[in-house]
């Protein structure tokens, strides 16, 4: 048997034996375990350092809120640091580290910083570490060299790099009753809601459903608390309206009533079954929430309260009940308030020799004195604990006559020899959800304790109950009848009265006297684990820092991992001492979610490792298959080059380009926007879309057309075809095209909504292939069945219905390389045949496919735009596109468009420009009057695109260049110092390449 | 944030797309004054309170609603068809 | 006030440090003021600091309605940089980083700016050439700016996703070697100590509730503390500027204001040693001294007034940092806020006199207003003390909307959200 578990009791299964290791060496506990019991059992008092002083600490608590004992679970390379021991359940081959400590937990080198004392407190930081003001550690130097070795000291766990294989799941759950906690106020609510026949989840962050049933000695209708727990949930399990969520944190409470928790759902196994997540995500829509939340004990604040071996005294009966382990053999309790004399009398039922319960409080009840000696434990009342004694674990303590009401300690001290000292500092609410939703907390100066408002407080769209100790009421007889009150009302029931469970429990007055702290000599621990002192309280105070927000942020108080779960109240209530203030004045800070820290894994769900959706275009496999090298476009993949062995990207792009325009060359364009404009008044819709006239364009035709936004700057640009006298087919640019889509659909829903116009996007439906060359109308006229293609039949920006291999197709001659071209679409599901006819037929003429930078290669040659240029700062005259600009309408845009700052000469215009030293430009590179290699000034613009143009034989790329078009013909020269290209270059027109068009024109 | 669209019900905030002030009146299209295009493209109220707005059921019906919704406590307190019309209760 | 410094430090732990004084005091108002500033928060103590050492004005007093640094001084991810697109924001960004790179000298106060670099990852080539552009922009203006491949990534950050497997790839990134991260609370301390030894008076829990005319003029503001008389009221109450504008009777603003969320994990060993920004969403992330990522993403995308946050942004950054860093899977969350932000129809920010006589403003900060503290203020002082701006803040006018002077560092027009 281990040292510390008891013969029998707790309600683990001692027929299971489990082995794990912690910090390397190997452990034995039992099926129903924490890690914290387990090692309490064997005996391990030491669980970890301190963040600042690195002092040795033991468990303080049990449950969610520990502070202290926080460790690293290992799988194989996968690491999760900063796990409460008191909430890894153990399983067969855990690994658990210690974490924070150089080199091992028992010797730790950072404990040096304890010599630091009071040198280090509160706020030290920003008053040291300047350095010098002049010299080479002048400015941020010295403060960096510093910051170094702090980094490193700093931190708690180490965080893993292995990629965790773990999968994560998120769920989205409707509930008409969302009740959080499993105490005897949330089974009872759980209960009730259900029996109205409310959608019912109840869920509970632990293992077990239960809560404080679990680890209390009170009996319900005759049977242990426990057993009365187990047998509702056994009621509520068998109905069909009741979902229970074991192992699940509500975490956050956002707007409309939605709930956000966090199963763990394989954390405490050895391997996930197959398809088990390893956590899971619920996004809870309720119609109600029942907050019974219970509440968390205090801690007392004296010198060495943080020893190892000083525990909160409910965590101690928790581990004597639950687990079946002493915390102590020889235990002594400190306490302001009756609670503790129970857990007095379970520890000694559990087999532990109560020494000594030492009370704050000048008299106690006589109910108070029969648990004292039914525990056989001396009392001392009027009594404070002033110091505590051992090294690495408490070996005994300090105790003086104490006044409550002044605070003032008198008489001698004598020692108390003890092993484990258990302390009671009252108890809070955990009102951490109704605090998320907005409730603002009110202090109890009764109950000692903040207590959420009553409910005409609540915000309107929030709509939660609260049951049990939440709400103050910290007696279980009561949880039970508050419990059932809100399960029943936030089913939408009345409450007709019943006869309630029964329960047997100690006696017990639930406020406490108001004493927090014990003022002595010595280290008095508020925050355990950022090691926040009462001086350091009294320090932020002195210096000015007594705002709540302040205190929090100057001392770092409550903003540990426990995010203040032990130490708001103390800190709050030393601070209000200090200005002599009620607790009330002083005020709390608002809770935000998380409740408990969740992991990223979780919140990413089955987005990890799959961010955002592949768009694929029908011919997708085609090009890989074909040799394509693929790049990404937004969410869009688009062949960038097919290359040929040996060919660098430059050499395959000017071969494709090349081939284009000596012969023919194929790309595909299904990727750009295809949005369907439809109905009577779709022509007059795009008129005052679009910067030019549509209405007057004749079926069967296209035009090219720009879009303004409405502050008057160029927005998008594309082709839209007339296939009826109502029906238009409208392209847009790649990326723009959902953008495109909002704003037409803004436009016709909320501005126009008298125009008779649908609009649908196609972009899916149509497969796109951009045929171009002198031979691409030949290598149409061999595979086009149904129609011609000739001159006369299919002119430019003329359309045609026709049939490729069997499929119906689309031709649109139109040219953005500034080649005879066409635009062939074809159902999105005959794309690949349609693609594979062509370049059947092509291959007689050398046709060639062609990637994104060939087909930017030819549109700098043509200089036309695309989203560099449109980049949401440019004009239309910025890029030469006034001609478009109809003066015989009104268009979205045009009334800003002549703004003062929008027409100014020295704005950013569209040029071209020709590298001089015949060398590769860069895109981004500046362009400059006077070169200044080693101080680059005076930029006039930048490169937008530039290539290697086979037509021209030269570098070139298209600029936006200050007053560019009054600069044509100079020479300027690119600044590139962020790649150290610098050199000549002549400003000319954007059109490089058959600025005519004779070529597309045929 | 639940939005309740007339169309489809009450659906989560993730499927909608923000519009801005629903307060603002375009120009009649050939309106030649640019003090008004201005306010309307650029100036915006932007109470603490009550806020009369656009939004796009975008992952949905892709209507646009005109709801009003309170800034400070998010409450949804009315919502209807941006182009007029059918109601939707509130409160969701 | 003594000075801060290790001898102090040493001095005061012998005598138990019982002898520290209020970092400012806290004093009640006076009847009149030469300026008050309204806003206690980084920009309007920097404001009253430079108004005092600048300018010698030192009849002065911010008001604030809350705790000083009540908002988003103390509600940032603390990341201060200069890598702006434009040149009218680089200008002004880049003073407010030489201002940085001092301050704590300047104020005695250790606002622990550290300059580990900002790097922004591309990932798609048009990105990459993108970013050379704005690199160069720097370059060009002084600015330091430099690309960086993925060698030079994976010593810096050896945690990212360099696989090439991701989803989006990192193909490089373009750093700001002087860029970095500073202790956020301490700045609005370090202001409000160095502006109450020049005499200001810093007066919390006192709200503006109106302000006192004489016709058009401003001549002081209401407030929960009694009337106050200035000649001068500037106003610097980012996230809630619509709102304060409406008391003096102007309800329409070319600004929404909108919930910015950011996170906190736990405590980590040193991680990310930089801060990072990653190129296919909107993310950043960068770690503190504490050892706690620090990181945040999008707007929520509607206007709030609420400081709190969506689900559903929470969920999308999560998703974003696990792109980048699919290691940190298991590590967790601890913290979320939120923050409000004045975001304005090009994304640049407002510092000028008027739009009253009498009346000075400072808003419109978007994402920028924490890295903006020190040149804020600086510009600002100047703007309110020559009542005229500063070349620095010149372009920051409020009529550049109207004249289509706008400074579009996104190329998103006057869509707040998508600043």
């Amino acid at each position: 048997m281990s040292p510390r578990r008891a013969e029998a009791g707790g309600r683990i299964d001692r027929l299971r034996t489990i082995r794990f290791t912690f910090d390397g060496a190997p452990y034995t506990g039992h099926a129903g375990d924490t890690l914290a019991s387990a090692l309490l059992a064997n005996g391990v008092t030491l669980f970890g350092r301190s963040f600042k002083y690195h002092r040795p600490r033991g468990l303080l608590a049990a449950g969610v809120e520990e502070p202290n004992a926080l460790v690293t679970v290992l799988r194989g390379e996968v690491r999760e640091p900063n796990i409460a021991a008191t909430m890894v359940e153990i399983y067969d081959g855990l690994v658990a580290v210690s974490q924070n400590r150089t080199p091992s937990l028992a010797w730790d080198i950072g404990a040096i910083n304890q010599l630091g004392g009071k040198i280090l407190s509160a706020g030290f930081y920003y008053k040291t570490f300047m350095g010098p003001v002049i010299g080479p550690l002048k400015g941020t130097r010295f403060w960096m060299f510093c910051e170094h070795f702090i980094r490193r000291a700093a931190g708690l766990g180490r965080a893993g790099t292995a990629p965790d294989p773990a999968r994560y799941e998120r769920m989205n759950a409707f509930c008409d009753v969302l009740v959080v906690g499993s105490g005897p106020a949330g089974l009872m609510a759980a209960k009730a809601a259900a029996d109205q026949g409310a959608r019912v989840i109840l869920a509970d962050l632990e293992a077990g459903f239960g809560g404080s049933a679990n680890w209390s000695g009170e009996t319900i209708d005759g049977m242990q608390a426990a057993d009365w727990a187990q047998r509702i949930v056994g009621q509520l399990e068998g109905n069909d309206n009741v979902r229970l969520l074991p192992r699940t944190t509500v975490w956050g409470y956002y707007d409309g009533n939605t709930l956000a928790a966090l199963e763990r759902v394989t954390d405490h196994k050895e391997a996930a079954a197959k398809g088990e997540p390893r956590q899971r995500y619920w996004a809870i829509r309720a119609g109600t929430v029942v907050l019974a939340t219970g509440a968390f004990e205090r801690p007392l604040v004296f010198p060495g309260n943080d020893r190892p071996g000083v525990m909160l005294a409910h965590a101690a009966e928790r581990y004597a009940y639950e687990y079946g382990v002493l915390p102590g053999q020889r235990i002594a309790l400190f306490t302001n308030n009756d609670s503790a004399y129970a857990s007095a009398v379970a520890l000694k039922k559990a087999g532990a020799a109560v020494v000594a319960i030492v009370d704050v409080r000048s008299d106690v009840t006589g109910d108070m004195r029969r648990l004292a000696s039914e525990a056989e434990a001396e009392l001392l009342t009027g009594h404070a604990v002033i110091a505590t004694e051992g090294g690495k674990a408490l070996s005994g303590l300090k105790v003086q006559r104490f006044d409550a009401m002044s605070g003032a300690l008198s008489g001698d001290e004598r020692s108390i020899h003890a092993d484990c000292l258990l302390m009671s500092g009252g108890w809070s609410p955990t009102i951490h959800l109704a605090s998320q939703a907005g409730a603002k907390a009110e202090w109890d100066p009764a109950r000692q304790a903040f207590l959420p408002p009553k409910p005409t407080q609540r915000w309107p769209n929030q709509h939660w109950i609260g049951a049990g100790a939440f709400t103050g009421a910290f007696s279980t007889a009561e949880a039970i009848a508050e419990g059932r009150a809100a399960g029943v009302s936030a089913a939408g029931g009345t409450a007709t009265p019943i006869a309630l469970p029964v329960v047997e429990a100690a006696p017990g007055d639930p406020d406490p006297a108001p004493v927090f702290e014990i003022k002595a000599k010595g280290k008095s621990f508020v925050d355990f684990q950022h090691d926040v002192t009462a001086e350091d309280v009294r320090l932020a105070h002195r210096e000015g820092f007594v705002s709540v927000e302040h205190l929090k942020r100057y001392t770092t108080l409550g903003m540990a991992t426990d995010q203040g779960k032990n130490s708001n109240v103390p800190g709050l209530a030393i601070m209000a001492e200090a200005l002599g203030k009620p607790i009330l004045e002083v005020g709390t800070t608002r809770f935000r979610a998380p409740y408990t820290a969740v992991s990223i894994g979780s919140l990413a769900a089955e987005r990890f490792g799959d961010l955002k959706p592949e768009r694929l275009t029908p011919m997708h496999d085609w090009h890989i298959a074909n040799g394509a090298r693929m790049y990404s476009a937004g969410l869009w993949y688009r062949p960038m080059i097919y290359g040929h062995a040996g060919e660098t990207v430059e050499q395959a792009y000017v071969r494709e380009a090349k081939a284009t325009r000596e012969s023919a060359g194929i790309v595909d364009v299904s990727t750009l926007g295809k949005i369907a404009v439809q109905g009577p008044d779709a022509a007059e819709f795009l008129d005052r879309v679009y910067t030019n006239m549509f209405s007057t364009l004749a079926v069967g035709k296209a035009r090219y057309g720009l879009m303004l936004r409405e502050d008057g700057l160029a927005f998008d640009d594309g082709t839209t075809w007339r296939l009826g006298e109502q029906e238009f087919l409208m392209t847009t640019t790649t990326a723009n095209a959902g953008k495109v889509m909002q704003h037409l659909e803004y436009f016709l829903d909320v501005i126009w909504p008298e125009l008779k116009v649908t609009v649908t996007s196609v972009t899916d439906e149509w497969a796109g292939a951009a045929i171009g060359g002198p031979n691409a109308r030949a290598i149409l006229a061999s595979c086009v069945k149904g129609t011609a293609v000739d001159n006369a039949t299919l002119p430019f920006m003329g359309i045609v219905h026709g049939e490729i291999a069997g499929v119906p197709v689309m031709i649109c001659r139109l040219s953005f390389s500034g080649e005879m071209a066409f635009e062939v679409y074809s159902g999105a599901g005959y794309g690949t045949h349609v693609w594979e006819a062509l370049i059947e037929a092509g291959k007689p003429f050398g046709l060639v496919t062609y990637g994104l930078e060939a087909l930017g290669t030819m549109r700098i040659e043509k200089g036309h735009v695309t989203g560099a240029e449109i980049d949401g700062r440019t004009t239309a005259r910025d890029l030469h596109l006034d001609w478009m600009l109809s003066k015989k309408k009104p268009f979205i845009g045009s009334a800003m468009m002549d703004r003062e700052g929008l027409v100014a000469n020295d704005r950013l215009q569209l040029v071209g420009l020709i590298a001089l030293d015949n060398r590769p430009l860069n895109g981004g590179g500046h362009v400059v009057e006077q070169l200044d290699e080693e101080n680059p000034h005076d930029s006039l613009g930048h490169i937008t695109a530039c290539c290697y143009s086979p037509a021209l034989g030269q570098y070139i790329a298209l600029a936006l260049v200050k007053g560019g078009k009054a600069r044509h013909g100079t020479r300027a020269f690119v600044s590139d110092p962020l790649r150290d290209r610098f050199g000549p270059v002549e400003i000319v027109s954007n059109h490089f390449y058959d600025p005519d068009g004779s070529r597309m024109h045929g | 944030m639940l939005i309740t669209c007339p169309y489809c019900g009450p659906r989560d905030v993730i499927e909608f797309t923000y519009q801005g002030d629903g307060n603002r009146e375009r120009p009649q299209p050939a309106s030649q004054d640019l003090d008004a295009w201005n306010a309307y493209v650029y100036d915006r109220l932007n109470p603490a309170g009550d806020h009369n707005e656009i939004w796009q059921h975008s992952g949905g019906c892709r209507s646009h609603l005109r709801v009003v919704r309170n800034t400070i406590t998010h409450e949804i307190l009315s919502t209807e068809f941006a182009r007029g019309g059918h109601k939707a209760g509130g409160r969701s | 006030m003594a000075e801060y410094s290790a001898f102090s430090l040493l001095k005061n732990a012998l005598t138990g440090n019982k002898d520290w004084k209020p970092a400012w005091r806290k004093p009640d108002p006076k009847a009149s003021y030469d300026v008050i500033v309204i806003g206690g928060g980084g920009h309007g103590l920097s404001t009253a600091y430079y108004l005092a050492k600048e300018h010698g004005i030192t009849k002065v007093a911010v008001l604030e309605k809350g705790w000083l640094g009540s908002g988003n001084v103390g509600r940032n991810t603390t990341a201060v940089r200069s890598n702006y697109l434009l040149p009218e924001n680089t200008r002004f960004y880049e003073h407010s980083m030489k201002l940085w790179e001092n301050l704590s000298h300047e104020l005695n106060y250790n606002v622990m700016f550290s300059q580990r670099g900002c790097l922004n990852l591309a990932h798609t080539p048009a990105q990459l050439d993108d970013y050379a552009r704005r690199g160069n922009a720097m370059r060009h203006l002084g600015v330091d700016a430099e690309l960086m491949n993925l060698d030079q990534i994976k010593r810096l950050v050896p945690a990212l996703d360099l696989s090439g497997s991701a989803r989006f790839p990192v193909l490089g990134g373009l750093m700001q070697p002087r860029a970095g991260t500073a202790r956020h609370d301490a700045v609005a301390w370090g202001y409000a100590r160095g502006a109450d030894r020049r005499g200001v008076d810093i007066v919390e829990n006192c709200e503006v509730t109106g302000f006192l005319r004489d016709g058009d003029q401003i001549t002081g503001v209401t407030t929960t503390r009694g009337d106050i008389r200035a000649r001068k009221v500037a106003l610097a109450v980012a996230g809630s500027t619509g709102h304060v504008m409406q008391l003096a009777g102007i309800s329409h603003m070319p600004i929404e204001s909108h919930v910015l969320q950011a996170f906190v994990s736990e405590s980590l060993k040193p991680v990310i040693d930089t801060v990072l920004t990653f190129g296919m969403g909107h993310f950043y992330i960068s770690q503190s001294d504490k050892g706690g990522l620090v990181y945040g993403g999008d707007l929520d995308g509607y206007n709030s007034y609420a400081q709190r946050g969506s689900l559903p942004i929470v969920d999308e950054v999560m998703s974003e940092m696990l792109a980048l860093f699919p290691g940190l899977a298991r590590v967790r969350m601890l913290r979320s806020w939120g923050g409000l932000c004045d975001m304005t129809m090009d994304g640049s920010p407002i510092i000028t006199t008027g739009p009253l006589p009498g009346m000075y403003l400072n808003c419109g900060w978007c994402y920028g207003g924490f890295k903006a503290t020190p040149a804020s203020g600086w510009c600002f002082a100047y703007t309110i003390a020559k009542d005229e701006p500063h070349s620095f803040n010149a372009p920051f006018t409020l009529d550049r909307f109207y004249r289509g002077l706008i400074i579009d560092d996104k190329g998103q027009g006057a869509n707040p959200r998508l600043h």
